[in-house]
């Protein structure tokens, strides 16, 4: 009778925001539940209190009452309100990530997951984060839609090609958690599954170490850049890259865009489609030519170009401009919050 | 039969009356019928054909996953499956199965008329119904297609190597019979109601399948251009959704539901049309708060066009829009609550016959409440994150679409069985069967909502061992709901030789086609009808039963108190 005692309505609240996510769920519940019974309580009853004793009965009119209907109908309309607000809120919680996330790059293909740690590391099927730690996944795919679904931590989002979609969460308990593709991808579909390892920071530290880091994003990306003569016209010809990210870019058609990683994913594939003011459209695309991968690597080299002043805060207490061109420092894991003890 | 309460019928013998169904019995006659009761009977084997295809279907993937391993089929069966089931039911049974079948049979009955406004143009639909079938079974047959009903793009229009193209051909030439039926319940509505048959005495089946023709002309346009051009992209390579040169794959989804979010109520409505009826009668109520219920159909139609991002809260869609297309999907909520309140006050103070058409329609609401409630969880955008594309969607959407229209369905197939066949159905089995159907149907899918907030993708040919338990109740009660769908089938057609004579009216049911005999006779009414009454007029029945609100050929001798109709002027002596 194993199964009985494993028996559970709710999964692992695993992340910061499951909690809150499963708090609404229960409320939903409740109400869902109150309806339902209500509904199936007065049909019992009215069926079986006003059952029909003979055949030739003829039951008294009833007029219907326009009050009536229109109360009830504002009240369902309140109280789906309180519920519409509720989600909303904790959906702009879930769905902009924080600020000094720790960034992690995901692509997708048919059927794997491949995921590469801003250090070097890079894993398949397989996610390792340190518990207490927001990450943000910057995801992409290869091939057809995917979907990176975490449910005990109650998120997921789709793993598009050809622009990247992001997701974030903070892990609260050590454990072993599913990942699963979420979107129907083809055949092996129900086979891209996978596992998230949320660690103590120490045992991730050890984890790092005790891995061969492949060379980072940020060393792979120079080296691209080098290779495919990209200085050549960036910060003469063609707009400098350094400080780009998270900037505004004033664009010829005089609108204005943040300069985030799909704006340069974008511009390296897709050149013209967003020109910056004042310089001409020469850059040839570089579609084809680069895998997944090394567009991660190029835009993480980019990206490392010493960041925007307003959006970035001082990394180690160094201000970005002195590391100029060189990868941030990694930051310290803040101290990791008190995981909520209580499951359910 | 007794001519006492139809006195303007000819009284003549039922055996020797001629009725639309021994007008005349050759092969020829049916398929080149353009009586809408032949069609419409014509229209009910077909879809009947269809369920127990894509049953079967679903039947396979349940065996499948009894067990956690992939084992009885492979992943690419497995997909076959899945997408076989959701292709066949949505587009072959689910949306034509009440509007052409008893929507067919009813409309002109109900409202007066002799036929739909276009005979030949029903005929046609039906045909092209059948060739859109035959090309999707096709599809099967040759190898099977693995998109899932959906088709989402890249998937479908480059990478799968399964016949897509033959599959969407099938649909989209289908989609042209739904436009058919749909202008025709229009014009007909519009244009051949009886004398006296103002728009405040329709009945609200006839409200509903207003509401539901008119999405289903201004949706399905949509669809067969989404079809179009996911066909121009996989047969020509012209770049529209695969972002790899150039396109764009969400706009697929934006285009695939702003179809597919109205088709869900293509399917509900005329659920809805269904259940009003029979639980006014069985309830010898008025539906209470009539212009409600009329009017929320109408609404519903409306808003449906309002709420498609809600499909695609997860896809990719920007933040601001997931907030907006909530806000329209919950307001989309108010309308369905209004009904399901609606049909409950309706039996305060009546005199309820559980009858089997009754057991149907309380489940139906029943079942759809807790359909329509699991839709709030996921119209609510952080619990929707978690919940989309696992099994939660899968058992919210049939609590819709199973325990809500298929119910709906059985329950106005056993209300105008007696209508279309002249006979009664076999009472302790309807009832039997509607009972097993209900009980079958929760122990399927209510487990299937547990499955999903644990997080089981939808899907999957295999799953982890910690969702079996889940798994194999579910499996159970598709065993006990397969039977409950058998039942109906068996003692239905064994009924057509053995049943009892039902007579013109067996429910005492108000409505003008229970005015006439059981089979209709070809022409439906031998004169014309004059309407002087609302549609639920049961209050004014008298002792020895009603034979309708209607006052066959006779002048219009209404009399008005207080703004209501009151006249009851009724055919008796």
């Amino acid at each position: 009778m194993d199964f009985i005692k494993q028996f559970r309505f709710f999964p692992e609240e695993a992340s910061s925001v499951a909690g809150r996510v499963d708090t609404l769920a229960i409320w939903l519940f409740l109400v869902s539940a109150f309806f339902t019974l209500l509904i199936c309580v007065l049909i019992v009853w009215f069926a079986l209190r006003y059952r029909r004793r003979t055949e030739d009965e003829i039951p008294p009119e009833t007029v219907s009452h326009h009050g009536m209907e229109w109360s009830w109908s504002a009240a369902i309309f309140v109280l789906l309100m309180v519920f519409f607000v509720w989600g909303a809120k904790l959906y702009v919680v879930v769905k902009k990530p924080p600020t000094h996330a720790m960034e992690i790059y995901v692509v997708a293909k048919q059927w794997m997951w491949k995921i590469q740690h801003p250090e070097g590391q890079r894993e398949i099927d397989e996610l390792h984060v340190p518990v207490g730690r927001t990450v943000k996944l910057i995801m992409t795919s290869e091939d057809v839609i995917h979907d990176f679904g975490l449910p005990d931590f109650r998120i997921k989002q789709d793993v598009l090609p050809g622009s990247y979609s992001t997701e974030w969460f903070t892990a609260t308990k050590p454990g072993e958690y599913h990942l699963f593709c979420q979107e129907y991808c083809g055949t092996l579909h129900s086979e891209m599954i996978g596992r998230v390892v949320v660690m103590l920071p120490h045992d991730y530290e050890a984890w790092l170490a005790g891995t061969v880091p492949d060379v980072s994003p940020v060393q792979a990306g120079a080296k691209l850049f080098a290779t495919y003569g990209c200085a050549q016209c960036h910060g003469q010809l063609a707009p400098t890259l350094a400080g780009l990210y998270g900037r505004n870019v004033q664009l010829d058609n005089g609108r204005t865009v943040v300069a985030d990683e799909s704006y340069i994913r974008e511009s390296i594939l897709n050149p013209p489609a967003k020109i910056v003011a004042n310089y001409p459209a020469r850059m040839p695309s570089f579609r084809g030519q680069l895998s997944e991968e090394q567009l991660i690597d190029l835009v993480e080299y980019i990206k490392s170009l010493g960041a925007a002043a307003p959006t970035t805060a001082p990394i180690n207490g160094v201000s970005p401009d002195a590391i100029f061109n060189q990868p941030p420092a990694r930051q310290p894991p803040p101290v990791a919050p008190i995981p909520r003890g209580v499951n359910q | 039969m007794t001519t006492g309460t139809v006195p303007y019928i000819p009284a003549v013998e039922v055996e020797e009356r001629e009725t639309y169904l021994n007008v005349s019995s050759k092969i020829r006659s049916w398929l080149l019928t353009r009586d809408h009761k032949r069609i419409a009977l014509l229209y009910l084997i077909s879809i009947t054909f269809f369920f127990l295809i894509g049953s079967s279907a679903a039947a396979l993937m349940r065996l499948e996953l009894m067990t956690p391993a992939r084992d009885l089929v492979q992943p690419e069966i497995y997909n076959r499956l899945f997408t076989i089931h959701g292709v066949v039911m949505v587009w072959l049974f689910l949306i034509p199965a009440v509007p052409t079948t008893i929507g067919n049979f009813v409309i002109p009955l109900m409202i007066g008329a002799r036929d739909l406004a276009f005979p030949r143009i029903n005929l046609a639909s039906w045909y092209l119904f059948i060739i859109g079938g035959l090309f999707t079974i096709a599809a099967i047959v040759l190898g099977g297609v693995d998109t899932g009903w959906t088709f989402y793009t890249p998937y479908s229009s480059v990478y799968s190597n399964t016949n897509v193209v033959l599959t969407i051909l099938g649909i989209f030439i289908t989609g042209f019979s739904s436009i058919f039926t749909g202008l025709n319940f229009i014009v007909t509505i519009h244009t051949m109601r009886a004398p006296g048959m103002y728009w405040r005495r329709l009945p609200l089946f006839i409200w509903s399948l207003y509401a539901t023709s008119c999405i289903l002309v201004l949706a399905t346009p949509v669809l067969a251009m989404t079809l179009v051009l996911l066909g121009i992209e996989r047969i020509f390579h012209v770049p529209i959704f695969d972002p790899n040169r150039g396109g764009d794959p969400l706009l697929f989804q934006h285009l695939f539901w702003f179809y597919s979010h109205p088709a869900v109520y293509i399917m509900i409505l005329p659920g809805f049309a269904v259940v009003s009826e029979v639980v006014s009668c069985f309830s010898r109520k008025r539906i209470f708060g009539y212009w409600f219920v009329a009017g929320s159909s109408i609404a519903i139609a409306f808003i449906s066009f309002l709420v498609w991002g809600h499909h695609m809260f997860v896809a990719g869609m920007s933040m601001y829009g997931g907030i907006v297309f909530s806000f329209l999907s919950f307001t989309v909520a108010v309308p369905s609550a209004i009904k399901v309140f609606n049909w409950t006050a309706t039996l305060y103070n009546g005199s309820v016959s559980l009858k089997t058409p009754m057991l149907y329609a309380l489940g139906f609401i029943g079942l759809f409440t807790m359909g329509g409630l699991t839709g709030i969880f996921l119209a609510t955008l952080a619990v929707d994150v978690h919940l989309t594309d696992t099994y939660f969607i899968v058992a919210h959407f049939h609590y819709i679409m199973v325990g809500g229209m298929v119910t709906a369905f059985l329950a106005g197939i056993h209300f105008w069985f007696p209508k279309a066949t002249g006979k009664m159905y076999p009472e302790w089995a309807g009832r039997i069967a509607a009972a097993l159907i209900f009980f079958g149907f929760n122990l399927t899918f209510f487990p299937q909502f547990i499955l999903g907030y644990l997080g089981m993708p939808r899907r999957y040919a295999g799953y982890p061992e910690e969702f079996h338990l889940l798994n194999v109740m579910s499996s159970a009660g598709a065993s006990i709901l397969a039977i409950g769908y058998i039942m109906p089938l068996v003692y239905l057609i064994w009924s057509l030789k053995y049943g009892k004579d039902a007579g013109p009216n067996p429910w005492k049911a108000m409505g003008m086609e229970w005015t006439i005999p059981s089979p209709p006779p070809k022409e439906n009414f031998l004169k014309i009808p004059v309407v002087t009454q609302e549609a639920y007029a049961y209050h004014a029945m008298t002792p020895q039963g009603g034979d309708g609100p209607i006052l066959p050929s006779a002048p219009p001798g209404e009399r008005v108190q207080g703004g209501k109709v009151v006249d009851v002027e009724w055919s008796k002596q």
